[in-house]
């Protein structure tokens, strides 16, 4: 399956990537700067997707005491985390030549921020724990309680955002997208999807195998040269 | 169970006061430090004061988290509390409850005589104690469920802060959002309704987290 999944991400990455730099037009408003958006709107996206996915199989693992489910949890974080940085790096990128700062208090790069810190405490939970079950089942529960604040703290961020007379600018860019950046960017959100997938799958695997290193089949895989 | 417990605790912290008092004090100290950083200016303090009160009850409030099950961890009491047949939700909100007791109540009482320092009109003063009685129990409750999860770790204490940090940003806004609402002339009700919405959520779901927690901690 993973090949699959790797080949398809590096095709899809390549054809986004195509569509966004040649293919689509230069924004009149924006000029070329606004291309970073084919790269900021999936990792975002995904950023916070991947959050609910992960504290979803955290909690399917803590509730059936599946081990399968809670080796993905801890496998979607570290792929998480990246996507809400890439997310956190491109906006900078993007608002320096936009709103002429690299950074504003606004609600979504706030809550943005936010998700960041809560990936690095469900790892750094992790991480710190030497007995893989209990660590699974710690992440579980922080992960829920994290999923359950989510909402929250956007909401609240959001309140104290406006309750600020809010910042200058805002991200909610309104100008209706030409199609071909429209597609442009779903293609490179399915790129952000398999790339994700098969990063996941095999971070999945090698967790198990990290896991299982006492078992007979383990060693059997390793003295057949398998891995 | 639960009155026991905070009888208990309460006890426990009376004989040991150097515990409550490193905490006042810790708070007291870093409101203390703003003004010497950014300059006396009155007019600035006044704007700062509700956000600095806030972040500094925050950190003392989460620095003492260590405490509140440690010592009956390694005492061996919190396994005897884990195989008695009472509910560990009521026990563990009777430990956050008694927490706040010796941490929060402290910082709530101090408060005003900070906030004097930082030139605070007599209502925002009001305002900023109100604020701080009803959100210093939510972080208390909280902040047991990180101190449950990261229980007997290496690193627990900068663990613990990752953790609970990220989760108390709803009430720092709205605890400092009240006093300046109510400074720029604005309703503060609101705030004060959310940060009491927020105590009521916590107090039914923190415990049960937290004792969750618990036992994966303590398997």
């Amino acid at each position: 399956m993973i090949p699959i999944f790797v080949f398809a991400a590096v095709a899809l990455l390549g054809a986004g990537l195509y569509v966004g730099f040649f293919v689509a037009p230069t924004d009149f408003q924006q000029g070329e700067a606004y291309r970073i958006i084919f790269i900021h709107v999936p990792a975002a996206w995904m950023s916070m997707f991947l959050y609910v996915v992960m504290a979803f199989w955290a909690g399917i693992g803590l509730a059936f005491n599946t081990r399968l489910s809670s080796m993905f949890a801890t496998a979607i974080a570290p792929t998480g985390a990246m996507f809400t940085f890439i997310a956190l790096w491109t906006g900078a990128l993007w608002g320096k030549p936009m709103w002429g700062t690299w950074w504003v208090w606004d609600a979504r790069l706030t809550s943005e921020l936010i998700l960041f810190f809560l990936y690095i405490g469900f790892m750094s939970l992790q991480a710190a724990i030497d007995d893989p079950r209990r660590a699974d089942k710690a992440g579980a529960i922080i992960a829920l309680v994290g999923v359950v604040n989510v909402p929250i703290i956007y909401f609240s961020v959001q309140w104290w955002n406006t309750l600020h007379q809010g910042a200058s600018v805002s991200v909610n860019q309104a100008p209706a997208m030409a199609s071909t950046m429209l597609t442009g960017m779903l293609i490179m959100v399915f790129a952000s999807w398999m790339y994700s997938i098969a990063v996941i799958l095999k971070r999945t695997r090698v967790i198990i195998l990290e896991r299982e290193s006492h078992t007979a089949w383990v060693a059997e895989l390793h003295k057949n040269g398998a891995i | 169970m639960f009155m026991w417990i905070i009888k208990r605790d309460l006890l426990l912290a009376v004989r040991r006061q150097a515990d409550v008092l490193t905490t006042l004090f810790f708070f007291i100290i870093v409101v203390s430090l703003f003004p010497l950083s950014v300059g006396p200016e009155m007019n600035m303090l006044r704007t700062m004061a509700p956000g600095v009160v806030w972040v500094a009850a925050l950190l003392a409030s989460m620095l003492s988290l260590g405490r509140m099950f440690s010592n009956d961890y390694l005492d061996g009491t919190l396994e005897q509390m884990l195989l008695s047949p009472q509910s560990l939700s009521l026990l563990v909100l009777g430990k956050a409850a008694a927490h706040w007791l010796v941490t929060g109540v402290p910082l709530v009482l101090m408060a005003p005589v900070l906030g004097i320092q930082y030139d605070l009109p007599g209502e925002a003063l009001l305002v900023l104690t109100a604020a701080l009685l009803l959100g210093t129990p939510v972080l208390s409750l909280i902040g047991a469920i990180g101190a449950a999860l990261t229980l007997g770790l290496r690193g627990g204490g900068v663990l613990v802060s990752l953790l609970v940090l990220p989760l108390y940003i709803p009430v720092l806004i709205f605890g400092a959002g009240a006093v300046e609402a109510n400074m720029s002339g604005m309703e503060f009700d609101a705030h004060l309704s959310l940060i009491g919405a927020f105590l009521l959520v916590s107090v039914v779901f923190a415990p049960w987290a937290a004792a969750s927690a618990l036992r994966v901690s303590l398997e």
